[in-house]
């Protein structure tokens, strides 16, 4: 809309090629970008995204790469991020970058303080600061500990903290991945009214409604080169998604035999006290029967984590009171080990902290959780683990150059599978499944989606938390719904719908 | 097909080229490249008096202890902790072990078994305060550190207890010698290194075979074998100069069996992983089904059994239960496992690149006593050496991370 009044492009990448020992990043992208627009990049994981985010943020300096930059139309060739940043050019990561311990104030200034002389200029710095929460909508007071917000309020102030640095292109990486609805819609708005204002937003996302919202141009990159940039009116979701994966998904979930067995899971009446709340869980029944998925959906913070960590092993809250069978065993404070040797297992919805052990080798995170499986006469048989290993590999399509490479080197997508697919060395009767595609592009989705249906026609309950109500829909048996910490209703997946979900999710229970 | 795809097929068929083989082997083994410039440097310096026949072998006899520690310590950074009080506690169990045998009379044997008793409960004791109360490895060892070094005084007042029994002093500097009657160079000795290095080199063409059969591929063959050549070569040499010397030492035989043992227990059992996982991800691996708590506690029981031994090993070749003994030990074993290549996080290290620190280490010790340098020195260039072999680990883990940003 505004392009042809601005004439040349805010920035410009000319056939960027990036290459990384034994891979090639980006290959010879180019990418135009217009003056107050929202330009929505759109790709798989692994597609060079992160690179090119990189790239335009300074982090991989001018000299890395090949090719040439431009902003408006100028050689743009930042030496680090404080040189991206002094020509207004800011990346707000995924992972927040603020210090908890700092008030908001510091954060903002953090690196650019305000002094008079050697002192801090504390009431300055508050009263900017009062003025950048007011743009971007956040009502707390500058000298709070940033640690006290919420996530959403934090990519608020990473949104201001940037604004504190007369920020000309703000470069967002999957900023709503952990939001919830509400704090989504705010912090799109605020993007739009920045651009209102003639900031240039560059939005990487996977959420392909919101960019259809809130984009003027997609573009949509794989293999690290540009398939093509679309206006809105063009990119419908089908056709990103095409351009991402190079072909038609037809269905996004795959079909699936239902038959169920005999009831492997059953809570009645739990109850779980923390230190602050008494009932953060509270009379909770869940039953799940052999090869059965069971959808769990729920506002942030109404416990759905909450519940399935207390239910495996006590992982959270204090001693839960209730019944508890896994597998038809009476189990009702079991330790971790315990939970597991009855049957059950748990992917956690934070595979960074809780999940994997990032800087160790593909093997070890696959078989840590099954070491009896690899042991031969008490010890451990490095073929036997090599052998369960390439199974693993294979059937769930964990794809890495080999088995000692650091898991933490892998797309987030190989992960995940690496992940979810470790417990079949458990022989789990029930899998508690936490967000298993956050963050995961859809091919990989698509692996993720199968191999939990196989697991469920292999006779394993599944109990699956998700965000995103449409998984749910398209993958659950029937969908329970979470609010304050309570069972709020459930609906067979048929007849549901998501707004019938929403009501349950909002429905107040105290 | 994805980039992932890609990056897979790009990689299966690794690079095993000479020269980048032989470059990602020495950035690897950092410690061993350590250990060769120290002889290098020493042997040079002190005109070869550090490889003499003598030399070696009281090498050996004078770093035990050190090697002991250090294979205890690299458990305990690899689980994400440190022990700070090894050396009080080695301290303490010398003197213990002084008092029983001169004042109680108890035999010596039983002796021994007491005294690592006594070093398991004193880990057990530290152990239970990090794995279930939950105080930070560094206090409660820093603790232990003070309170050992306090109950040794207890233990021996002012006092040093002296002349122990052979059998018991064997345990520091009692030589396997002469066993097949008395030859200029020990057939016996010689005869155990051939072996040893007949089974090492067996050992290296199997695990190569190994390799090859479920890799498809390996480094060259001549890079391969120049390892093993300067392996067996080295430890030859040292063989010879033994034999040539009293034979082999004891402490020797000790130091041995616990690389071994510590290296199975690390590398093939549920529990070594255990140690791996905690000290990478501690709330992860706790998730997976690991108990973490328990695991903490035995690494601290172990590391207490280990200490002790290092204090009886100490005393006895002293022949000597000092109020001071052990002073230091903590950081000398620190000190190995760093360079050893143990990463500072937790999560990586393994006993054998921790007992080669230990060599530098003893090596550092001992070329500058030739040297004549004072303690105030030796102090000094030790300093130097651990912050250079963290600082590498650093630099090299940030070049490989920029490598793949």
């Amino acid at each position: 809309m505004t392009a042809a009044e601005a004439g040349v492009p805010a920035l410009a990448l000319h056939d960027v090629t990036m290459r990384f020992p034994g891979v090639i990043a980006l290959k010879g992208i180019s990418l135009e970008v217009n003056r107050a627009e929202v330009h929505a990049i759109c790709g798989e994981n692994g597609a060079g995204k992160s690179t090119l985010i990189s790239i335009l943020g300074g982090i991989l300096p001018h000299g890395w790469y090949e090719g040439g930059l431009t902003l408006h139309g100028e050689p743009y060739e930042p030496n680090g991020v404080r040189a991206a940043e002094a020509q207004g050019i800011v990346v707000i990561h995924q992972e927040l970058a603020l210090c908890g311990n700092l008030s908001i104030a510091d954060n903002i200034f953090l690196g650019h303080e305000l002094t008079g002389g050697m002192l801090l200029k504390e009431e300055e710095a508050h009263e900017r600061t009062s003025a950048l929460l007011a743009r971007v909508g956040l009502a707390v007071e500058p000298g709070r500990p940033a640690a006290d917000l919420g996530i959403g309020q934090q990519q608020l102030v990473e949104i201001a903290k940037a604004l504190a640095k007369d920020v000309r292109i703000l470069i967002l990486d999957e900023p709503t991945a952990a939001l919830n609805d509400d704090d989504s819609d705010h912090l799109l708005g605020i993007i739009a009214q920045l651009r209102g204002e003639g900031t240039t937003c560059i939005l990487v996302s996977h959420k392909l409604a919101e960019v259809r919202r809130i984009a003027d141009r997609v573009t949509v990159i794989r293999d690290g080169a540009a398939v093509e940039t679309l206006t809105i009116e063009e990119a419908t979701e089908e056709r990103i998604i095409r351009g991402m994966v190079g072909r038609d998904l037809e269905h996004r979930y795959p079909p699936r035999e239902v038959s169920m067995g005999a009831e492997v899971l059953h809570v009645k009446d739990w109850t779980v006290p923390t230190l602050e709340d008494p009932e953060r869980i509270s009379g909770v029944n869940l039953s799940i029967r052999a090869g059965e998925i069971v959808g769990l959906c729920g506002l942030v913070g109404s416990g759905r984590t909450e519940l399935a960590m207390s239910i495996f092993g006590r992982s959270f809250g204090g001693k839960p009171s209730g019944h508890l069978r896994i597998g038809g065993l009476e189990v009702s404070t079991p330790t971790v080990p315990d939970a597991i040797r009855a049957g059950l297992a748990y992917v956690t919805e934070d595979r960074k902290q809780l999940g994997l052990d990032l800087g160790s080798e593909l093997r070890n995170n696959l078989t840590i959780v099954g070491l009896k499986k690899i042991l031969r006469r008490g010890f451990i048989d490095d073929e036997l683990e090599a052998g369960v290993v390439k199974k693993l590999m294979s059937r769930f399509g964990i794809r890495a150059a080999n088995p000692s490479v650091a898991i933490g080197t892998l797309s987030g997508g190989n992960q995940q599978k690496a992940l979810l697919g470790r417990w079949v060395l458990t022989d789990p009767k029930v899998l508690i499944l936490d967000e298993p595609t956050r963050g995961v592009d859809v091919g990989a989705k698509y692996e993720i989606y199968s191999a939990i249906n196989d697991l469920a026609s292999r006779g394993v309950g599944v109990l699956l938390i998700s965000s995103e109500i449409e998984e749910l829909l398209g993958m659950a048996d029937r969908i329970m719904a979470m609010s304050e910490g309570r069972i709020s209703g459930e609906l067979p997946a048929r007849t549901a719908s998501p707004e019938s979900l929403m009501q349950l999710m909002t429905k107040e229970m105290r | 097909m994805t980039l992932d795809d890609k990056q897979a097929s790009v990689k299966t068929r690794p690079a095993y080229g000479f020269a980048p083989m032989i470059l990602r082997d020495l950035r690897r083994n950092s410690m061993v490249v350590a250990l060769v410039i120290v002889v290098a440097l020493f042997s040079f310096l002190t005109d070869g008096t550090v490889v003499r026949d003598a030399n070696i072998s009281n090498l050996i006899a004078q770093n035990g202890y050190v090697l002991i520690l250090a294979v205890g310590m690299v458990m305990v950074i690899i689980a994400g902790h440190i022990d700070l009080s090894v050396g009080s506690v080695a301290g303490f169990v010398g003197a213990a072990a002084g008092v029983m045998i001169a004042y109680w009379s108890i035999p010596w044997p039983i002796v021994i078994v007491l005294a690592l008793a006594v070093g398991g409960l004193i880990g057990a004791w530290q152990g239970f305060w990090i794995a279930y109360v939950g105080v930070p490895s560094f206090i409660v060892t820093l603790a232990g550190m003070i309170t050992f070094r306090g109950l040794t005084l207890v233990v021996l007042g002012r006092n040093n207890i002296g002349s122990f029994p052979e059998g018991y002093r064997a345990l520091g500097n009692g030589f396997l010698t002469d066993l097949a009657g008395e030859y200029e160079t020990d057939p016996v000795t010689v005869g155990v290194f051939v072996l040893a290095a007949a089974v090492i080199a067996l050992a290296a063409v199997r695990s190569r075979k190994r390799r090859l059969r479920l890799n498809g591929a390996d480094e060259p063959f001549a890079w391969f074998l120049t390892k093993l050549v300067i392996q067996l070569g080295a430890l030859l040499f040292v063989g010879f100069a033994l034999a040539r010397y009293k034979g082999i030492p004891v402490i020797l035989i000790i130091v041995v069996l616990i690389v071994i043992i510590y290296t199975v227990l690390t590398r093939r059992t549920a529990f070594g992983r255990h140690v791996y996982a905690i000290g990478g991800n501690r709330r992860a691996a706790e998730l997976s089904g690991v108990k973490t708590k328990r695991a903490d506690l035995l690494i601290f029981v172990n590391m207490g059994v280990l200490a002790a031994l290092a204090g009886l090993v100490f005393t006895a070749r002293l022949n000597l239960s000092n109020p001071s003994s052990g002073t230091g030990f903590e950081l000398e074993a620190i000190a190995a496992a760093f360079v050893g290549g143990a990463a500072i996080q937790g999560g990586a290290g393994t006993v054998g690149g921790a007992v080669i620190g230990g060599v530098v280490i003893g090596l550092l010790n001992n070329g500058m006593s030739i040297l004549g340098l004072g303690t105030e020195w030796q102090q000094t260039v030790k300093g130097l050496v651990l912050l250079a072999a963290v600082g590498f680990d650093f630099w090299n883990k940030r070049r490989l991370a920029r490598s793949r940003a």
